[in-house]
């Protein structure tokens, strides 16, 4: 299938930084399909979703959108492709105009795609409130009349007015508290599944990322390091980053401590692998010679890329203790989870 | 590069970490009983007692408006000026807090119970070396020593926190360190008087994972090290059960439910505890599950609803939560819960 969304050797470098904060990646996302970009602060993720947009110009590479590079295109031929692919912020409150009501908020891209007349638009906001879960009547409304999960359904609303093909979410839910940031993980998935979405998934939060994703990239100061399916990064990451950063979520599990990676004060080097001054498992290749993505055996994972010399010699992850849920807690949920669907 | 020496852990799974409060225990180092905190009508803490002993971590839990950050800035009498106690004691180490006289409270401040928050970048002065404000620190509770001996006790309280190079990295600015050297800086800076208290209010939230598990290693060590007890304030369940002892869960400015850390997790009663724990994607979950979201959210101060606070939003609500407000009841040992449904499958 031809991809959607398809970024060939993209690099931006801001002004005259030294370093590009995106520097030479290549990724697809497939009709339909979730692909996440997941890194730490500062690796290039956000960057890369508002290049994928044009939000920003790189300073090399190319963005092909339904096989179209939209970073030649320009006027009316930009503004059409525009349409095709929408954005869902992180901040839901800095994101939403204070002095527009939701209804002109979520009209506004409609107006400015110049999409149907006044009827046909104010039924059209009625009808996408419905499908986030927001009534019409709230829809005269200020945004500072709702609650950031709320915000958030209104900046989905407003992605979907135009029916994208392609939603980039950068960091969706991580400024929510955790009920809310559940509430809104399920839209986003009810929504993909009626509407066939397309997602490129911009976070931090790992566990997020393997609940909503198919495929994941994990980014390492501006490059993707690890690329590959869903499962097969989380069951058996390759990369050293991808380890380190799966051990270091804390578990819901008092009886598990999380052993820290060793402290990152380590200055960059500038040559080699960038992750070495911080991998445990550095040679001096690594010092001196820069990885590029590649297969990792076994070939089953074709599709599995890592960006490591020492793929091959790495030791075998320590299996992962698998979260079992003590049995009253299970029992407790089990119960919680048929209230919730019978309301 | 910074090699750190390896940790010891504080403690580790399948060793007794809880000794039962007995008679003859010693009393707790804090305890706090009915406390109130109002901003005009509103209560931001609405009756909570809690205690915490020495060495020990409880954890308080809870989302955005649950009125846990104003439940430490009580402890730590800094309300803002619109809010006040309205009620309640806090009692530190034998001293009514509430009672003291400003002066008093002032000396015990950052000297006995010390604060580290969420945001190292806006809690520290970027027109000063991070090593002029550690000093500072020092010099606030002490007249006497000389500068230079400040100054060494600066860097070796920036090695505590294990800061690769501290004889160096003391005369950085906090602009050329990473958030998770500065919040070690802001830790190192909370420690200076080995306060006996530190609460910590949400201190990893704004830190990548990798740096959230080395802040939370460092905390547990230092705590091995001094006795010192934590309270810690955090939306995170993965955070809680790595690092208390006992956790306090609160919704609308109430405590709803206290227990152990591990009776928490292995036997959790609250609908509230439940839907928290229902939330938090798994990382072993089936594909496709749907995550156990609480519909709803927190109600705005000024509209708690009347009986159970949480009764809008729960699924096992029945007609007599609309009319009861529950309190906090044991159920086992140390393990209370604010819910007339609990446990909810003896109502299933």
């Amino acid at each position: 299938m031809t991809p959607l969304l398809e970024v060939r050797g993209l690099v931006h470098r801001y002004g005259r930084a030294p370093v590009a904060a995106v520097d030479g990646i290549d990724f697809t996302v497939a009709p339909g399909e979730t692909l996440a970009l997941v890194g730490e602060s500062g690796c290039g993720k956000s960057t890369t979703a508002r290049l994928a947009l044009r939000l920003l110009e790189p300073t090399a590479g190319q963005v092909l959108f339904d096989g179209q590079d939209i970073t030649r295109l320009g006027g009316a031929a930009l503004r059409r492709v525009r349409r095709r692919m929408q954005m869902v912020f992180q901040d839901p409150f800095a994101s939403l105009n204070p002095r527009m009501t939701v209804n002109a908020i979520i009209e506004e891209p409609l107006v400015v795609h110049g999409i149907g007349d006044g009827p046909a638009r104010r039924a059209r906001v009625a009808a996408l409130l419905d499908l986030v879960g927001l009534s019409a009547a709230q829809g005269g409304r200020y945004p500072h009349a709702f609650s950031g999960g709320q915000r958030q359904r209104i900046g989905i609303a407003r992605a979907l007015a135009v029916e994208p093909a392609l939603v980039v979410c950068d960091e969706p839910v991580s400024a929510l508290d955790v009920s809310i940031q559940a509430q809104v993980v399920n839209l986003l998935q009810d929504l993909q599944g009626r509407l066939g979405l397309s997602y490129l998934f911009i976070a931090h939060d790992l566990a997020v990322v393997r609940h909503v994703a198919d495929r994941v990239a994990v980014m390492y100061r501006g490059r993707i390091v690890e690329q590959g399916g869903k499962d097969a990064v989380y069951a058996t990451p390759a990369h050293p980053y991808t380890r380190a950063l799966l051990a270091a979520i804390p578990r819901p599990d008092p009886d598990h401590r999380t052993a820290p990676p060793p402290a990152t004060d380590a200055a960059e080097t500038g040559t080699g692998c960038r992750y070495h001054p911080r991998c445990p498992y550095a040679i001096d290749r690594c010092r001196l010679e820069d990885p590029v993505l590649r297969p990792i055996a076994p070939i089953a994972f074709a599709a599995h890329t890592a960006a490591c010399h020492r793929v091959e010699d790495l030791p075998p992850r320590p299996a992962v203790a698998v979260e079992i849920l003590p049995a009253l807690a299970a029992q407790r949920l089990a119960l919680y989870a048929s209230r919730a669907s019978a309301r | 590069m910074g090699e750190l020496p390896p940790s010891d852990r504080k403690r580790s799974p399948g060793l007794p970490q809880l000794t039962p409060l007995s008679e003859g225990a010693p009393a707790p180092l804090l305890t706090i009983e009915g406390l109130r905190t109002t901003f005009g009508s509103v209560a931001a803490v609405d009756g909570v007692s809690l205690s915490i002993k020495r060495s020990e971590t409880l954890g308080i839990v809870g989302e955005s408006g649950c009125g846990k950050s104003m439940l430490s800035l009580s402890i730590m009498r800094l309300v803002p000026d619109a809010g006040r106690i309205a009620a309640g004691s806090v009692t530190f180490d034998g001293q009514d807090l509430l009672a003291l006289p400003p002066r008093a409270m002032r000396a015990l401040r950052g000297r006995q119970i010390a604060m580290i928050f969420q945001e190292p970048m806006t809690s520290l002065n970027p027109a000063y070396t991070v090593g002029d404000q550690i000093t500072e620190a020092m010099r606030a509770h002490d007249r006497t020593t000389p500068y230079a001996e400040l100054r060494r006790r600066t860097v070796a309280a920036l090695d505590r926190v294990r800061i690769a190079r501290a004889a160096e990295r003391v005369d950085d600015y906090p602009h050329q360190m990473s958030g998770g050297m500065r919040q070690r800086v802001m830790i190192a800076m909370a420690l200076v008087h080995n306060p006996a208290l530190l609460i910590a209010d949400e201190p990893t939230t704004a830190l990548d994972v990798t740096v959230q598990a080395q802040v939370l290693d460092l905390l547990r060590d230092l705590q091995a090290q001094t006795g010192m007890a934590i309270l810690l304030i955090t939306h995170d369940l993965g955070v809680v059960a790595e690092m208390a002892d006992r956790v306090a869960v609160m919704y609308a400015g109430r405590v709803v439910e206290q227990a152990p850390a591990r009776d928490l997790f292995s036997d959790p009663l609250h609908p509230y505890t439940l839907g928290l724990m229902g939330s938090i994607p798994r990382m072993n979950a089936a594909p496709g599950t749907r995550l156990l979201a609480i519909e709803g959210a927190v109600p705005a101060p000024g509209t708690i609803p009347a009986g159970c606070r949480f009764r809008p939003r729960c699924v096992f609500a029945a007609p007599a939560c609309a009319i009861t407000d529950p309190a906090l009841i044991p159920f086992t040992t140390g393990h209370a819960a604010a819910c007339i449904r609990a446990p909810v499958e003896a109502y299933a």
